[in-house]
């Protein structure tokens, strides 16, 4: 075993424990920190992967942006005077049940699939083809998630925020 | 190519456990005496008005969305930049005003935000 | 490149997908619903690395630029609605937001 299966089976625990923390969690502070934990095993997987600018961004957004933002809509949606930040659950068995047979019918798909692979080498840093393919290729998606932005940027803000007077 | 990041990983590893050791040792290793006075917020001084468990303002979210936004916008330039003088010799002006257009249209989200006043902190 | 086979990371991610899966049915706090779904698309991102990485081939990882601007702008815009139902309502139980059911 070598030390990058021992990182890999590292960051697969974090990724799958935490995981079940933020969805099992009956504090919804401790799912949040552990969605923490989630991200950043997931960041280390793509390091492994040898996608180094997408774990950085995968730190950088979804840790340093969204889990923020998540924290935010906790913050905003706590009872004021008695702590009710303990939720419930509902449907946990037959959401088990459904959820086991679609997990199964995934991995058996995942698992017995005769994926085509090569094993061409990835590119030592990914940032550069990266920049590239986005002002070349797919320069027509990129200018709509622009326009996708302002959209949820204006809606979002007329949303919560209530007109004053 | 992963072991280029082994340093990363030692660093990450060493801080964890130097948190964890300064976090608990003092819960392990010190006396637990606690009384009505060392349990206050402010040990010596004022005493604590109201909860501390107030919803926060709408403001702040705003705050938080802007910041995801232009973050977003981040991650698009980065590689952009990059690469922008290989691009530029390449395709010209080609290469500048995909982006110029992206952040325009990014920068009148702000604009109208502005304009309406959701960012006054009255 | 690496001594583990693709299948390793494939199943990962289907265990993340399935965890959220989960979530998003059985938790009734809207905010927790809205984290099992980063969940759903963290896994989404993470086998479109995997088989970026292993094809040998970049444009996989411009996908997963897209998602995550899409996660973005939805966490932001769903949080909001969130936040304004919370306003009128007092709760994010999804079991007690109902205005809509017949």
């Amino acid at each position: 075993m070598s030390l990058y299966d021992i990182i890999f089976y590292l960051f697969a625990a974090i990724t799958i424990l935490s995981g079940f923390i933020v969805v099992t969690s009956k504090n919804i502070v401790y799912s949040a920190f552990s969605l923490l934990f989630t991200f950043f095993g997931v960041a280390g997987i793509y390091v492994l992967l040898g996608a180094d600018f997408i774990a950085i961004v995968q730190i950088l957004v979804y840790v340093g942006g969204i889990l923020i933002l998540l924290l935010f809509g906790v913050m905003l949606t706590n009872k004021i005077t008695n702590v009710d930040i303990r939720t419930g659950t509902i449907h946990v068995l037959p959401g088990a049940v459904a959820v086991g047979v679609l997990m199964g019918l995934l991995l058996s798909a995942m698992v017995w699939t005769e994926w085509k692979t090569q094993p061409s080498e990835t590119p030592v840093t990914t940032t550069v083809t990266l920049g590239r393919l986005l002002i070349t290729d797919y320069i027509l998606i990129f200018e709509l998630l622009g326009i996708l932005l302002l959209i949820a940027l204006i809606g979002a803000a007329s949303i919560a925020r209530r007109e004053q007077e | 190519m992963v072991t280029n990041y082994i340093p990363i990983f030692l660093v990450l590893l060493a801080a964890s456990i130097f948190g964890a050791a300064v976090v608990f040792s003092s819960r392990i290793f010190g006396p637990l005496r606690p009384n009505k006075v060392k349990i206050m917020p402010y040990e010596s001084g004022k005493d604590p008005i109201g909860t501390t468990n107030e919803r926060i303002s709408i403001k702040y979210y705003l705050v938080a969305m802007l910041f995801i936004v232009f973050d977003i916008e981040v991650i698009y330039v980065y590689p952009w930049a990059v690469e922008f003088k290989k691009l530029f010799a390449q395709y010209g002006l080609f290469a500048f005003v995909p982006m110029f257009i992206f952040l325009v249209v990014l920068e009148l989200g702000f604009v109208y935000i502005f304009m309406k006043g959701g960012l006054r902190w009255d | 490149m690496t001594s583990i086979p693709m299948e390793y990371y494939l199943v990962l991610s289907g265990f993340m997908f399935s965890v959220g899966i989960v979530g998003v049915l059985i938790r009734r706090n809207a905010i927790v619903v809205f984290m099992s779904i980063e969940l759903m698309l963290n896994s989404a991102n993470l086998t479109l690395v995997t088989f970026s990485s292993y094809l040998g081939n970049v444009t996989g990882q411009v996908f997963v630029f897209f998602v995550m601007t899409v996660a973005a702008a939805e966490a932001a815009v769903g949080l909001a609605i969130i936040i304004a139902i919370f306003r009128n309502k007092l709760t994010v139980d999804i079991d007690k937001i109902n205005i809509f059911k017949w």
